[in-house]
């Protein structure tokens, strides 16, 4: 019980401080707050296959990018309501998912991400190809963020501060699809599979659509995210579909602690916020990311999240990260 | 007709053998360590801006500087593989991933700050930058040097591989490490040594490439390793012919697609490796798992 009061204590901190970020800060923090939420959601459905389901993808970028452009295209080409075009953008993702899924799942390990990153890059090599459709090298400009209209009202979204509480409201929504889909007997089957597919496929279960199932939920998330940024910044970027975008959710996973449920938002905070901090004092910020992420991995596997976890623990407790059993 | 078809062909072959020289040692590695490089493509990079620094320096000797350069580089695969991925090798695959991935980050930005964000124009091998004349058209001779150095390549691993006694013990160590070590091999050395060897293929690639490519650029590793994968998963990962086989194939491939379908060369390289894995999902000479 005691537990439980400290856990919604500082959910509803997190909200308020969230909260108060859009009615009183500045619009370069509101702007820093709102990618931090969407590389939160991306990073968090990113995490379902990686930390839940022990599958390293190299090619969610394209379900990024399918978010993106599928937003993009359909606020040009047919209507600027957001809702609509959100929508549009993730079941562009969802559908690219599940075809690139399809044929993905049927492996594991090294064969899996080198599976993703090549789907990935046949995405972006489209993307890149396209012109006529995609805009190629210049990406798609000029997507408007028009006011959602609910029957009767009508709430503006030009404004960034306004902005931001549609994204938050997303984010919202996210964590608490994400948190569902984790305490479900679904997200325990996926837990069986990271620690032991053949037991799983035992006891009855197909371990393939389990997989795609998990594959699908975290490209659409990547949509999501991908269709939240082409409205932020109003324009969307071919590169977004690269396979060093895909990286970026397996950082921040990584940075904030794979096994942890809060980790991969702990690591977008400190990825964005560290990235603006860099780049006040240098060009290249790739090199210190390196070095981070060195670290993190020759010692410090359990992220952030996971060590000040251990520490409260008392440190005799091992960590469940990542090795070989 | 036929003689364009030619000059595509030779293109592509030139193509082929480039990814072949920085497939090898991407394959080796992973034959081997059982882990997959990313960071061969930074090797590859390291390697050609090594070679041209080194050409700056002999005073154009474009043969000192492919001799030393991939020494150079040999040394940054051996603080690698000796100081950090040596100690990921029993963690889960993620995470040798992603160590090799901090190294390319690391080295595309150090790259940017010793030789500058710009592209770098480089000089051509005296004696190999004319070309010759083929059916009628011109055809560098430094891509031709190239097709012939391909194979050749292929046939020194080979005989290094199944000839030599270095060789069998590299295919002991690779097919049961812990026998190997049980039987005397000193296995973590062998390790240095093998990715040191695969380090030294992949720089030499970069250094070979740097009079065919023309430009050097801080992401130019980026490409290269992208096309070394996916040439290495369709042969089968691990397996050196079914990598050199792979290597012709993308080359010709791209080199075909360049010429009679140009919006979509990129992508057939892909729908070639999707199609191979799911008509033999081990590549074309991988074991089945």
């Amino acid at each position: 019980m005691q537990n439980r009061f400290w856990t919604f204590l500082l959910i509803a901190l997190v909200l308020a401080g969230l909260v108060s970020i859009g009615l009183f800060s500045g619009r370069f923090v509101v702007y820093l707050s709102m990618r931090v939420m969407i590389l939160a959601i991306f990073a968090m459905g990113y995490n379902i296959l990686l930390g839940r389901t022990g599958l390293l993808s190299f090619g969610h970028a394209a379900f990024y990018a399918g978010g993106a452009y599928g937003l993009g295209l359909f606020s040009i080409h047919v209507s600027t309501d957001p809702l609509l075009g959100i929508l549009m953008g993730v079941l562009l993702a969802c559908a690219l998912a599940l075809i690139v899924g399809f044929f993905c799942v049927r492996h594991t390990e090294i064969y899996f991400a080198m599976l993703t990153l090549a789907f990935g890059m046949m995405v972006f090599s489209l993307i890149w190809n396209m012109r006529e459709l995609t805009g190629g090298d210049d990406g798609l400009v000029g997507i408007m963020r028009e006011p959602i209209s609910l029957g009767f009202i009508s709430i503006s979204l030009l404004k960034t501060s306004h902005y931001y509480f549609f994204v938050l409201f997303w984010f919202v929504v996210s964590v608490w699809i994400i948190h569902l889909i984790r305490s479900s007997p679904f997200g325990l089957v996926l837990s069986g599979l990271r620690e032991n597919d053949r037991r799983v496929e035992f006891s009855g279960l197909s371990v393939k659509n389990y997989r795609l199932a998990s594959f699908v939920i975290s490209g659409t998330f990547a949509g999501l995210a991908g269709a939240l940024g082409a409205l932020l910044e109003n324009n969307t970027d071919p590169f977004s579909a690269h396979w060093s975008h895909s990286a970026e959710p397996i950082l921040v996973s990584l940075i904030g602690g794979i096994q942890t449920f809060t980790g991969p938002i702990v690591g977008s905070v400190i990825f964005i916020v560290l990235r603006e901090i860099i780049e006040r004092f240098t060009q290249n910020w790739m090199l210190w990311f390196g070095i981070i992420l060195l670290v993190i991995i020759m010692g410090l596997r359990g992220g952030v999240v996971g060590g000040i976890t251990q520490l409260f623990k008392g440190g005799r407790h091992t960590s469940p990260s990542g090795g070989k059993p | 007709m036929l003689e364009s078809i030619v000059h595509v062909c030779l293109a592509g072959l030139s193509a082929g053998m480039f990814i072949w020289l920085v497939a090898s040692g991407l394959t080796l590695i992973f034959g081997v360590l059982g882990v997959l490089n990313f960071a061969h493509g930074s090797f590859y990079m390291l390697g050609a801006y090594f070679c041209y620094t080194l050409l700056r320096f002999t005073g154009e000797n474009f043969w000192l500087g492919l001799l030393l350069g991939p020494l150079c580089v040999c040394v940054v695969g051996f603080i690698v593989e000796r100081f950090f991925l040596r100690y990921v090798y029993h963690l889960a695959l993620p995470y040798q991933l992603l160590l090799t991935f901090a190294f390319v980050l690391l080295f595309d930005d150090l790259v940017k700050v010793v030789w500058g964000a710009g592209s770098i124009g480089s000089p051509m091998v005296p004696g190999l930058s004319g070309s010759v004349s083929i059916m009628g058209r011109n055809f560098p001779t430094y891509n031709l040097f190239i097709i012939a150095v391909g194979p050749l390549v292929a046939l020194g691993m080979w005989a290094l591989l199944e000839k030599t006694w270095w060789g069998r013990i590299i295919r002991a160590a690779s097919s049961d490490r812990e026998m190997a070590s049980a039987i005397g091999v000193r296995v973590p050395a062998l390790f240095t040594a093998v990715f040191i060897f695969g380090t030294w293929l992949g720089a030499m690639g970069g250094g070979l490439a740097v009079p065919y490519v023309g430009l050097l650029t801080p992401g130019m590793g980026e490409t290269v390793i992208i096309n070394a994968f996916v040439v290495a998963v369709i042969g089968g990962l691990g397996s050196l012919k079914g990598a050199f086989l792979g290597a012709l194939i993308i080359g010709l491939l791209s080199s075909f697609g360049t010429r009679y379908i140009p919006a979509f060369d990129m992508f057939l390289t892909f729908i070639l490796m999707a199609a191979v894995l799911l008509w033999r999902p081990q590549g074309f000479f991988g074991e089945a798992t």
